[in-house]
């Protein structure tokens, strides 16, 4: 019994350490981003690396999303009747959740994994190092761009996502199952308003903040999880599920206040 | 001058640093010896700050480093250079990029001052026309070159080695330590090497101080530490098998 209490007690200990340790990380990383000399060249690199290179996986994963959703919410919509509103059906649920989720998901397995093993690999070769030794503050350099490259892009990619699904759903919607092209966009302006799109954009920058902090986070303490290259692979795992786990929470809570 | 004032440090329970006693002068190159695992590099990244001891002082020209605020420590480290013992060069950068690192971010120099400057640092420890490679791309030896570049460029005060020539062969070695003897002489910086190179790096230091136990149990110049009575620094200088170190085996 005792044995059980201290390895959960440890347990405890570990992850409200983690926690405390996760915040100051982030209140720190933002205080910097108000605080000169700002790299904005650093910050263009970050852009196109999160980005740029996301779009092809984005787009591709926006146009089968609408697609699926299109067939299966006009099966759906046509027992009751309604199939004339799939297309405000396919743009809300892509604009006001599945575009800032399905987006933030894919750039986690994309770039927030390949930039966790980037700042655990600079850690565990003491690169990080150099930064602290040269009285320079690795943060402004390996996580501030990382964060505000992810408020900028992240509601971009999520926007692409939309707009694919929502043009994989008129595929799907117009073409395939012969619905008028007319009532499939018509009715959207119909039933959607500025509050979903801001819905949209809220959510996709939380993620944003989300996948770069855990990422960043989880390379800067690549030793926390293991030695060497066993180290790296570790923290990259945990950065993927972390930043998932959190988006998905993330998602409902910000959802059921901002209802 | 650097004075290492009953420096401690604990990790798990297990006492690293058990009282180092140490006072490096101006402009003098000290190497610090020791069995592997013994806490040398422990000692150095006290020494530069990558690590708080539980107890003791580390005086740099009087000021207390474990103790002073985080900004007045960084006006004193801006005045170090470090050469890591696998050099750490940033390997997203080409070499010029990586020398020329520290003038950009710590400088107001203007591009063609920093280029010239990156370029001369390179020439100094002998490397030419690989202003363009990527770390990935050249040899062992001449990381720890560029390395030392980098921390030459800024022309500081100290220089910290963390056994700069491990891994290299007997040749590249000597030329290693070659150029820290020349840059030395050019540069006057005080150096502190960490290093398992006997009798090598006797040709380099000022000074020599053994750490065994935790503690520093000889100082001395590389001459008295050849000459040394201490059963301890015998063997480790003659790597002689018998006792009093145990030898894993």
């Amino acid at each position: 019994m005792i044995t059980l209490l201290r390895v959960l007690g440890s347990w405890v200990i570990r992850i409200l350490r983690m926690m405390g340790q996760m915040f100051i990380f982030l209140i720190e990383s933002f205080s910097l981003i108000f605080v000169p000399p700002f790299k904005f060249d650093l910050l263009l690199r970050q852009i196109r690396f999160f980005g740029s290179k996301s779009i092809p996986v984005i787009a591709l994963t926006g146009a089968f999303t609408g697609m699926v959703l299109a067939i299966q919410l006009y099966y759906t919509l046509r027992k009751f009747g309604s199939d004339a509103l799939l297309g405000p059906a396919v743009a809300l649920s892509l604009i006001r959740e599945l575009g800032p989720v399905l987006s933030a998901l894919m750039v986690t397995g994309r770039a927030g994994s390949a930039l966790t093993a980037e700042i655990g690999i600079m850690k565990i070769s003491e690169q990080i190092d150099v930064f602290i030794t040269m009285a320079l503050n690795p943060l402004r350099y390996l996580s501030v761009p990382n964060i505000v490259a992810a408020i900028i892009v992240f509601p971009l990619l999520s926007a692409i996502f939309d707009v694919v699904g929502i043009y994989g759903g008129y595929l799907v919607g117009v073409k395939l199952l012969g619905m008028s092209s007319g009532t499939y966009f018509s009715q959207m302006e119909h039933f959607l308003d500025m509050s979903d799109v801001r819905m949209g954009i809220y959510k996709s920058v939380s993620f944003g903040v989300i996948v770069a902090w855990v990422s960043c986070f989880k390379g800067f303490h690549t030793d926390d999880t293991g030695y060497g290259a066993e180290g790296v692979s570790k923290a990259t795992t945990e950065a993927v599920v972390m930043s998932s786990i959190l988006i998905l929470i993330w998602d409902y809570f910000i959802g059921s206040v901002l209802l | 001058m650097i004075e290492i004032i009953d420096l401690e440090k604990s990790f798990n329970n297990q006492q690293v640093l058990k009282g180092v006693n140490l006072t490096i002068a101006d402009r003098e190159v000290i190497a610090i010896i020791g069995e592997s695992g013994g806490g040398k590099s422990v000692l150095m990244k006290h020494l530069i700050g990558l690590l708080k001891p539980d107890k003791g002082k580390i005086l740099v020209d009087g000021a207390d480093i474990t103790s002073i605020s985080k900004a007045e420590f960084d006006r004193i480290r801006e005045r170090f250079g470090v050469v890591f013992q696998g050099s750490a060069l940033f390997d997203s950068m080409t070499v010029f990029e990586n020398v020329a690192f520290p003038l950009r971010e710590k400088t107001k120099l203007s591009k063609s001052e920093i280029k010239e400057r990156a370029l001369r640092a390179l020439e100094d420890v002998g490397l030419k026309n690989i202003e363009g490679k990527y770390p990935s791309e050249i040899s062992g030896g001449m990381k720890r070159r560029v390395a030392l570049a980098r921390a030459l460029v800024i022309e500081p005060t100290t220089i910290f080695f963390d056994e700069p020539t491990t891994g290299l062969d007997p040749i590249i070695l000597n030329s290693i330590h070659r150029l820290i003897i020349n840059t030395h002489e050019k540069y006057g910086f005080t150096g502190i090497i960490i290093s398992h190179e006997i009798p090598e790096i006797f040709d380099v230091a000022d000074k020599v101080a053994m750490l065994y136990g935790g503690r520093i149990v000889e100082v001395g110049t590389p001459r008295e530490i050849k000459h040394s009575k201490n059963p301890v620094v015998r063997q480790f200088i003659t790597t002689c098998k018998e006792e009093p170190v145990e030898i894993e085996t």
